[in-house]
């Protein structure tokens, strides 16, 4: 699984960070950027779900699921 | 809240001071939502309320067709006063639209990360426990005037370098704006001058000699290029200071407002604290305190209705929030809820920018009122007071606990 944050969209809720501290990280402004590249272990993929699921700016995309490359 | 004339026909003549719909806003959204759903309502100068969490999501990205000029319902008295005139009454970035609110809102933003936030959480637990010391032995209290109302004050003022102990004084400015002041434009415009001087004050201050405070750092600030203005400076201590008190505190006093009438979930909390980060997601879901107003600067046409230049539009982010095509089981408080895509804190470039500090304050106030005070109850409901209309929360909530 692959994820982006699009920054375009990002307001800096922080939700996802908070959910998956593991698979993103917010700049001096708040603003949230994916970890590793956007590759998500295995073992993280129900976290990123989480995290998508919950962005109340539809910002997270799953590039796996017809997201742009 | 001001007296209001009954409302008949919740679609066409709404009252957001109705004192019944301050307490218990839900029913009303919940029959709008299925018959308009946005309603209308000549009432306070006139405005309109969408109800369906996909109408705001699309209105709060109508920039600047809504603007966010004019953040409250009823418009604001227009008093003249030369001495401080050059320093206006907007509290910018949140009264302001693209291009101009782009930097501004850059400029407050990094106070405000998580990181930066977190410095602030030994201060507030300090806080949280020098509050409970004053009242613990007597077994109870007033949750709301005692616990919930001290907390926010006290940390915006330490954020912004002011004394600590005068967060009565600014209690009752914020009062003075966003609950007696929200239908009453001559008592606003007189706590939003003191307000202005305030801070007009402080930062001359801190311009004639920098601290290394939150006022010096912005004071040093550039804009577009140029150094920022004492204007837009005061207008940032006065939107940090008004958007950061009532709110929050009504969202502790809500929170704890559900505890003392719901003893299941209270009982779940303080077994289970792992669920002290989706519990604090779904009581900002439930009982979300904030909305706010745009006003439509062309004629805009939703569906069936039209909103004409000039109208203003309530951005009902509690009522979407309770909408059920966008959450299962929406008006029950689920602690554990994992899905929650809640718009509590507003959406869009206009997102709170304080909202990891308002998480910050209630995750330590309940956690420490959890910690020393486990089992609560309600001691009185007719007792309870709520404001509301664009800010909602209770005023009073006597508790009892045993010692």
């Amino acid at each position: 699984m692959r994820i982006k944050v699009d920054p375009e969209l990002c307001q800096g809720h922080n939700r996802c960070c908070a959910l998956a501290p593991e698979l993103f990280d917010v700049d001096d402004y708040g603003m949230s950027h994916a970890l590793n590249d956007g590759n998500v272990p295995k073992e993280l993929e129900e976290k990123a779900n989480l995290a998508i699921a919950n962005c109340p700016e539809f910002a997270i995309v799953n590039l796996d699921e017809g997201g742009e490359k | 809240m001001p007296k209001t004339p009954p409302v008949n026909d919740w679609a066409t003549d709404y009252d957001i001071f109705d004192a019944g719909y301050v307490k218990d806003p839900v029913s009303v959204w919940n029959e709008l939502r299925g018959k308009c759903p946005i309603a209308h309502t000549e009432r306070w100068g006139g405005s309109w309320l969408p109800t369906r969490y996909e109408d705001l999501q699309a209105f709060v990205r109508m920039v600047p067709a809504l603007s966010s000029k004019e953040p409250l319902v009823v418009p604001g008295a227009v008093i003249e006063d030369p001495e401080r005139d050059e320093y206006g009454l907007g509290a910018p970035p949140i009264t302001s639209d693209p291009p101009e609110q782009i930097p501004m809102r850059r400029m407050i933003l990094p106070f405000f990360t998580p990181k930066a936030t977190a410095e602030h959480r030994p201060f507030t637990e300090a806080l949280c426990h020098q509050l409970i010391d004053e009242f613990i032995d007597k077994g109870a209290c007033d949750a709301a005037v005692q616990y919930a109302q001290q907390i926010p004050p006290r940390v915006i003022a330490h954020i912004i370098g002011v004394d600590p102990n005068r967060a009565g004084e600014f209690v009752e400015w914020v009062q003075g704006v966003l609950e007696i002041g929200l239908a009453d434009p001559e008592t606003r415009t007189k706590y939003r001058r003191i307000i202005r001087n305030f801070f007009g004050d402080l930062v001359q201050q801190r311009r004639a000699k920098p601290t290394g405070d939150l006022i010096s750092i912005l004071l040093e600030q550039e804009l577009n290029g140029e150094p920022v203005t004492d204007e837009i400076v005061v207008g940032m201590c006065n939107l940090l200071l008004i958007a950061g008190i009532d709110t929050t505190w009504s969202s502790i006093g809500s929170a704890l407002w559900h505890f003392s009438t719901h003893p299941e979930d209270r009982r779940r909390l303080a077994n289970e604290p792992e669920l002290y980060p989706t519990a604090i997601e779904e009581l900002l879901r439930y009982y979300s305190p904030v909305t706010m107003a745009r006003i439509a600067t062309e004629d805009i046409e939703v569906g069936d209705v039209t909103f004409r230049e000039g109208d203003k539009v309530l951005m009902n982010f509690p009522a979407a929030n309770h909408d059920p095509d966008a959450f299962e089981r929406a008006d029950e408080v689920v602690l554990d809820r994992q899905k929650n895509r809640h718009i509590a804190f507003g959406v869009g470039i206009h997102r709170c920018a304080g909202s990891n500090l308002a998480r910050m304050e209630m995750d330590v106030a309940l956690r420490i009122w959890f910690e020393r005070i486990p089992e609560f109850e309600l001691t009185d409901e007719s007792a309870v007071t709520w404001a509301g209309g664009q800010v909602r929360g209770p005023r009073s909530l006597p508790v009892s606990f045993p010692t």
